[in-house]
């Protein structure tokens, strides 16, 4: 077999070549991590966050919400909120198909993010809750000024994979027919026959997607490092 | 909308759905047993010292865990027949996708359980006359395997819930005997919620298995 990477000079038939399609579908697998990033981390620090706090409802909601989102695949919380949501609140319909996605894909991170902030926030000494009441701060500016800080420094590392995670399963998205970059690929493999060099470029694209956020947060965990602690050296 | 399920009933579920289950536990049975054995021989090469079996590993590792594994399963579909010569068929191609695919993540399961077993014990081994691969046979590998349990079983429900990934090269497992079985009645939105509910209670019972099991196992520790 030989190669042919002509294949993404080729028209797609409607005007634009196969090169300009794959540089948009990854635009689309961008746009959709991001923005499931963005509910993933405020949905699942805030499920994380009520865990941990002394009120038994709050555990038991943080709890249910992080068994349900983290005990059904993906693809199938993709169709629930695709499918079966709209037609039973007949009023979302004419909600944009991309939105389905972002909460499917920012739900079922935030269920592992939950779990990570959780124990962020646990594997700080006991101490530290029991300080910030005693010096008569509340309990939300306990979280506020004493544990959160130091937790989310903890799970900088975890939550990187997380988030490098979210690239890689924003490819379930083809199933609803967003024109993201397995989508792409699969309708380029299909009409051009060229799997190779179009697969070659995709995953290479994903690979460098995940490599940047890898990149980016080693950044934001060197500046906000602590000395003295965690990681933080000298 | 109403929903109804009134449609369902032991014929339905025999027919479409037990089907699909049968495949996907197969599949998941598959890539847990097979994953697991090359993940060990592969994590037992990135800890053997030699460059030229370590290199290898840590580059199959670090190449599947970076790619979509619906783009693991697309390059296997694509890729199997032009090898081999011959189509393999969804089912065959996803048990052979998979067993590759999750042994890079077994193997770094395995590859933590043997690095958490104490060094003292390979030098007990050898004190007492036994070479490298009776130290790991009957030494290492044991107690890493046991330690890294519930982690394995863990992977293995998550493993589970892939499988619904297949729906990429279209093989039929339990998600797509739902979708087959709502098409054909017109109930398509009953069959996902059904499908999810299914999911839900049998990834919800296992995780709490594995819960049980990792309290006991943690004991002796």
């Amino acid at each position: 077999m030989s190669w042919d990477w002509q294949v993404f000079f080729q028209d797609t038939g409607s005007g634009q070549t196969y090169l300009n399609w794959m540089m948009s579908a990854w635009g689309w697998t961008l746009l959709v991590s991001g923005c499931s990033l963005v509910v993933a981390l405020t949905v699942g620090s805030l499920m994380g966050i009520l865990r941990t706090t002394p009120v038994k409802a709050f555990v038991w909601i943080g709890n249910a919400w992080t068994e349900l989102f983290r005990n059904i695949p993906l693809l199938v919380q993709i169709f629930l909120w695709y499918h079966v949501i709209p037609s039973i609140f007949k009023s979302l319909q004419s909600v944009p198909d991309i939105v389905a996605v972002v909460i499917a894909l920012g739900f079922f991170t935030s269920a592992r993010i939950s779990e990570q902030v959780r124990a962020g926030i646990q594997a700080l000494p006991r101490g530290q809750r029991y300080a910030g009441l005693a010096v008569g701060l509340t309990l939300p500016q306990t979280y506020r000024f004493v544990l959160l800080p130091m937790a989310f420094r903890i799970v900088i590392p975890p939550l990187t994979s997380e988030s490098m995670n979210i690239i890689k399963n924003s490819s379930v998205a083809f199933a609803v027919s967003i024109t993201e970059l397995t989508f792409f690929a699969m309708q380029a493999q299909e009409e051009t026959s060229r799997g190779v060099e179009i697969y070659l470029a995709v995953t290479f694209l994903y690979f460098i997607s995940a490599f940047a956020i890898n990149r980016v947060a080693a950044v934001i965990e060197q500046r906000v490092k602590v000395p003295g602690m965690i990681g933080g050296g000298k | 909308m109403n929903l109804s399920f009134a449609f369902i009933d032991w014929n339905l579920i025999s027919s479409f759905i037990l089907k699909g289950f049968y495949f996907s536990v197969q599949l998941t049975l598959v890539a847990m047993v097979g994953g697991i054995a090359l993940g060990t021989i592969v994590a037992l090469m990135r800890l053997s010292g030699k460059k030229w079996l370590e290199y290898p590993a840590a580059f199959y590792v670090n190449t599947l865990r970076s790619i979509p594994l619906v783009m693991v399963i697309l390059w296997f579909f694509l890729l199997i027949p032009l090898l081999i010569g011959r189509p393999l068929g969804a089912e065959l191609s996803a048990m052979v996708t998979f067993t590759v695919f999750e042994a890079a993540y077994y193997s770094e399961i395995m590859r933590a359980g043997i690095q958490s077993v104490s060094k003292g014990q390979v030098s007990a081994g050898y004190a007492v006359g036994m070479n490298y691969a009776q130290c790991m046979r009957f030494i290492v590998l044991p107690q890493a395997f046991r330690n890294m349990l519930p982690v394995l079983l863990t992977q293995t429900i998550i493993l589970f819930q892939d499988t619904s990934l297949v729906y990429a090269v279209g093989a039929y497992d339990l998600l797509k005997g739902f979708e087959v079985a709502g098409k054909n009645f017109n109930r398509p939105v009953e069959m996902y919620l059904l499908a999810a509910i299914t999911y839900f209670i049998i990834c919800f019972s296992l995780s709490m298995l594995v819960r049980r099991l990792q309290q006991k196992i943690a004991i002796i520790r």
